[in-house]
């Protein structure tokens, strides 16, 4: 055919696209978009079929048979979780403003800057191999259409100017310029484009059908008949099976694992599966849409290829070229121009997305972040920016046209199409970790996403694109057959001394293994800002603040309303500014007009909005520079304080109640072993007082029944009799009296009334009634009083009673031949000391522990059972104490014994005035 | 409902990832052939047909749901 008509047929049907681009476009304009429905969406994901779909998986087939598949069912087994995956990052996307893979990575780790250049750099670097084989597609099939033969002219050979994929590579250029960078849209939305992309996906699916069925139904009867001419070659048989056809489990498994990220991560189907992805329920039916699309591209290419290797049995044509070469020698010239058309189309649409998505990041990620820091930047007063960022992404667009067709002239060539488009696979499943762990894995930080980028380039860099370079002899093969610094060990091929059937399985498992570990062990050990964790918590919990409104901002932003104003007409143009915030006004209901300062909100929406046209992490520097930022003002602070100190002072309070009860635990215990020994001594008590009434009730008795049966005792027994029946009944009603004292003074209900009263009085009054009874027993006495008037807070009659009970005592227990008694009153600072200090027998210190016990007697061995209760001393002692006082004995064996008892006074002490 | 959906897909997702690798993969692996097809060709085909049903299938499912 000649090149001229086949050029005109080209320049039409780009023609015809940039109408259908040109419609949409206006249709979107018009609110009545084109592109927004799921059979749209789906047909623009196929954008994932390129030229390596077109004619690769024909040229694979013939060598590996179904070795070609993996590449397509990958996509189909992810499918299924695009409902949960791919939607989050729609949502999360949307809700950002996410325009790119490189950005949506940046967002995620806390609009990190250096991570944009990081995931960038890579998906540059990674995709340019990619693009370069479509231009080695477009230009092949070029050549065999015009020419009629592939293998005439290497273009590496070519001086450029007469190479057919150098002018392929300007007009793509130009055609991309075209297409993507018209207008500054800061959604980074292009509805036209999208249209013109899925019409492509449809064209190149009917044309690959069209060849299918022609080679199929056409130059054989059916599947079956195609399939049994080729068994009967044992060459071609060979293919249906996949061990002979060289597939291993291995390999086939990270081809698959490669293709399930490709398609959601590769730069051209993030952009149009998310970025310009219009309603994120499409996602549900793509999901079938889209696999249903590849199954039916691919269900052909098997029979085409065993078609190929019958009819060009001596390798006459490439087997990549199989699908063009069949149709033209079998004379069908305008199938073989559809199916040209159709390969055209495939290239095409990868190299527009693609070239327009990196054009993006590359504005946004690598050129913004500089201009933005450089100093005359910031002087200058431009009014308008967009125009600037426009005419960067172009200039990004040639760039990366230019490197694409510099990798094809040095090393494209040599390989076949797949080999080089799974070397950019490899690339983009770098991201895995980033992506999938940031959006499920809040932990994860900016240093371990960063860290495993470059972990997992600097891998795929050794043993992917590195070594083709050696055979395009751009650098020594040394490294390639000895190892890096001629380490066996890092051998590309063979990476620490593991040796793998395929290159891409090995590189793909020792870069993705040690990239996943990093993004791990990295997070783990390290901690994220604020600004990263209220992303991760955004990006992770997204489904969390879609319902719950976006009240959710730790960046509390304040800026100058004009500033506002001037930033987005310089990014966004005047028009677009005034739109948005007239839909700002609109929403929050405000009149921006009459306020000087912007508030948090508007700030935000002016961040997201400038994000839209220029990436996270760019906008977020931008607006940076004219923001006051208060991470969170002192009042929100004092909220989040406030509630912080209820929490701890509730879990104080419980603290607290768990200690009383602890302690309230403890005191009835306590209680009740007091209780239980007050009931044992209680117990005791009316033992002891039974047993003491029972004595002289005994004697009384016994006396009482002598003197009734003998009527004949005479007199003088009677009177002893008697006189020891009254002396008893005495005793006894002392007994009861004391008794009853007791109870008196240990009940409580019994509250003395205390009063301030001169204790000297008291003394001096109780030991006078006493003196009458010492004199008859001719005992010496001594009332020594150094104190008057001593005032203590006290009970008149048991302080009397106290006295009268410790003298009765001494005079009791005092030496019988010369006895003496000596009660002294003095004081020793605040507090009034009675000693009653008698020459007696004194008392042992064993007993001295005993003597304040109740019933305790001191017994004789010479005088037995001394007379009284035993009550006394015990009765004493517990008055002294309602007293606040204490009593206690000095006391020494022969030496007579001194008791003493200590009462506070309630004023200082004043000199007796008398003796 | 959601959450049924939810464990549907996961599950396809991964009977899936089983049925299109090794070992399975293996079983239909022989020069055997169907009406002239050969086995593996017509078992990838028909089960990637019969995942795209099941997706349909469970994804429509929360269409007619969806308010």
């Amino acid at each position: 055919m000649d090149a001229g008509i086949i050029i005109f047929i080209s320049f039409a049907y780009v023609a015809l696209l940039f109408l259908l681009a040109f419609y949409g476009d206006k249709r979107e304009k018009q609110g009545k978009s084109l592109v927004n429905n799921s059979g749209i969406y789906s047909l623009s994901l196929a954008v994932y079929c390129t030229a390596w779909t077109y004619y690769g998986s024909v040229g694979r087939a013939a060598t590996s048979g179904l070795g070609f598949l993996p590449i397509y069912i990958g996509p189909a087994i992810i499918a299924p979780l695009w409902w949960i995956v791919l939607k989050k990052i729609i949502l999360i996307s949307k809700s950002q403003r996410i325009t790119s893979i490189a950005d949506f990575i940046s967002s995620r780790y806390g609009k990190s800057t250096w991570l944009g250049v990081i995931a960038t750099s890579i998906a540059v670097l990674g995709i340019i191999p990619y693009i370069s084989i479509q231009l080695k597609a477009i230009s092949t099939s070029f050549d065999l259409l015009a020419i009629g033969d592939n293998n005439i002219h290497p273009h590496s050979e070519l001086p450029f100017f007469l190479d057919s994929a150098w002018y392929i590579a300007i007009a793509l250029a130009i055609f991309a310029i075209l297409f993507g960078t018209r207008n500054l849209d800061p959604n980074e939305r292009h509805g036209g484009l999208i249209a013109a992309i899925a019409f492509e996906s449809l064209l190149k699916l009917v044309a690959f059908l069209s060849v299918g069925i022609f080679v199929t139904y056409g130059l054989y009867n059916g599947f079956g008949d195609i399939f049994e001419a080729g068994m009967k070659r044992p060459d071609i048989a060979r293919l249906f099976t996949l061990e002979e056809a060289g597939i291993n489990a291995w390999e086939w498994f990270w081809l698959v694992l490669l293709s399930m990220s490709a398609v959601m991560l590769l730069p051209r189907q993030f952009h149009v599966g998310v970025v310009e992805n219009t309603q994120p329920n499409h996602v549900g039916k793509a999901s079938w849409l889209f696999p249903l699309y590849l199954l039916l591209i691919n269900i052909f290419v098997l029979p085409i290829a065993i078609a190929g290797l019958i009819q060009f049995p001596n390798g006459e044509f490439e087997p990549d070229s199989f699908v063009l070469s069949l149709p033209l020698v079998h004379g069908k010239h305008i199938l073989a121009l559809l199916v040209g058309l159709g390969g055209f189309s495939a290239a095409t649409s990868m190299v527009i997305v693609a070239v327009i998505a990196l054009s993006i990041m590359i504005s946004n990620h690598l050129v913004l972040p500089l201009l933005i820091r450089s100093s005359s930047f910031q002087e200058e007063p431009r009014p308008n920016l967009s125009n600037r960022i426009l005419g960067i992404r172009r200039i990004s667009i040639v760039i990366v046209l230019l490197l694409a067709y510099g990798y094809f002239k040095a090393v494209g060539e040599q390989y076949t199409l797949v080999s080089v488009g799974l070397i950019s696979f490899t690339a983009i499943a770098q991201f895995v970790p980033a992506v999938f762990g940031g959006i499920f894995w809040k932990r994860a930080t900016k240093k371990g996403a960063m860290a495993s980028l470059l972990v997992g380039f600097t891998v795929w860099a050794f043993t992917l694109p590195l070594p083709t370079l050696v055979e395009a002899k751009m650098i020594s093969a040394d490294f390639l057959n000895n190892g890096l610094f001629g380490l066996e060990l890092l051998k590309p091929h063979s990476l620490f001394g593991i040796q793998g059937s395929s290159h891409i399985a090995q590189a793909a498992f020792w870069s993705l293994l040690l990239n996943t570990a990093t993004y791990f062990f990295v997070s783990l050990h390290t901690v994220q800002s604020p600004l990263e964790a209220s992303q991760a918590d955004l990006f992770v919990d997204i489904y969390k603040y879609r319902l719950g409104g976006t009240d959710y901002d730790i960046m509390r932003r304040r800026a100058k309303m004009q500033d506002i104003r001037i930033l987005l007409n310089r990014f966004l143009g005047e028009a677009r500014c005034n739109t948005l915030l007239t839909a700002f006004e609109n929403a929050q209901r405000v009149d921006l007009s009459q306020q000087q300062a912007a508030g948090p909100e508007l700030v935000n929406y002016a961040e997201t909005h400038l994000a839209g046209a220029i990436g996270a992490a760019s906008a977020k520097v931008i607006i940076g520079s004219i923001t006051k930022e208060e991470p969170i003002s002192l009042e929100e602070m004092f909220k989040v304080l406030e509630q912080t100190k209820e929490i701890m002072q509730y879990s104080k309070a419980l603290e607290k109640k768990s200690l009383e009860l602890e302690r309230t635990t403890k005191q009835l215990k306590e209680a009740n072993e007091q209780l239980q020994e007050l009931d044992r001594l209680k117990a005791d008590f009316i033992t002891t007082v039974t047993h003491e009434l029972r004595t002289p009730i005994t004697s009384i008795k016994a006396l009482s029944k002598i003197m009734l049966e003998t009527p004949e005792l005479p007199f003088e027994q009677q009177q002893e009799f008697l006189n020891i029946v009254v002396s008893e009944s005495e005793r006894l009603t002392r007994l009861i009296n004391q008794v009853l004292d007791l109870e008196k003074i240990q009940s409580r209900q019994d509250q003395w009334a205390l009063e301030p009263l001169d204790l000297a009085e008291v003394v001096d009054h109780a030991f006078s009634g006493l003196k009458p009874l010492m004199q008859d027993r001719n005992i010496r006495q001594e009332l020594l009083i150094s104190i008057r008037p001593a005032i203590v807070l006290g009970h008149a009659d048991r302080l009397t009673q106290v006295i009268v009970n410790l003298v009765s005592n001494a005079i009791k227990f005092c030496n019988e031949e010369d006895g003496m008694v000596i009660l002294r009153l003095k004081n020793d600072g605040p507090m009034a000391i009675v000693e009653v200090e008698d020459n007696g027998r004194g008392i042992s210190d064993k007993d001295q522990q005993l003597i304040f016990e109740k019933f305790t007697q001191v017994s004789d061995e010479f005088r037995g059972k001394p007379t009284g209760s035993g009550l006394g001393l015990f009765i004493t002692k517990a008055i002294i104490g309602r007293h606040q006082g204490r009593l206690s004995v000095r006391s020494e064996k022969e030496k007579g014994a001194t008791f003493i008892v200590h009462i506070p006074m309630m004023h200082p002490p004043v000199p007796a005035a008398r003796p | 409902m959601a959450k049924d959906r939810l464990y549907k897909l996961l599950g396809l997702f991964f009977a899936a990832m089983a049925i299109f690798n090794f070992p399975l993969l293996n079983l239909f692996s022989h020069s055997r052939a169907v009406g002239g097809v050969p086995l593996l060709y017509l078992y990838l085909f028909l089960a990637w047909g019969a995942l795209i049903f099941l997706t349909m299938r469970i994804v429509a499912s929360q269409d007619t749901s969806k308010p």
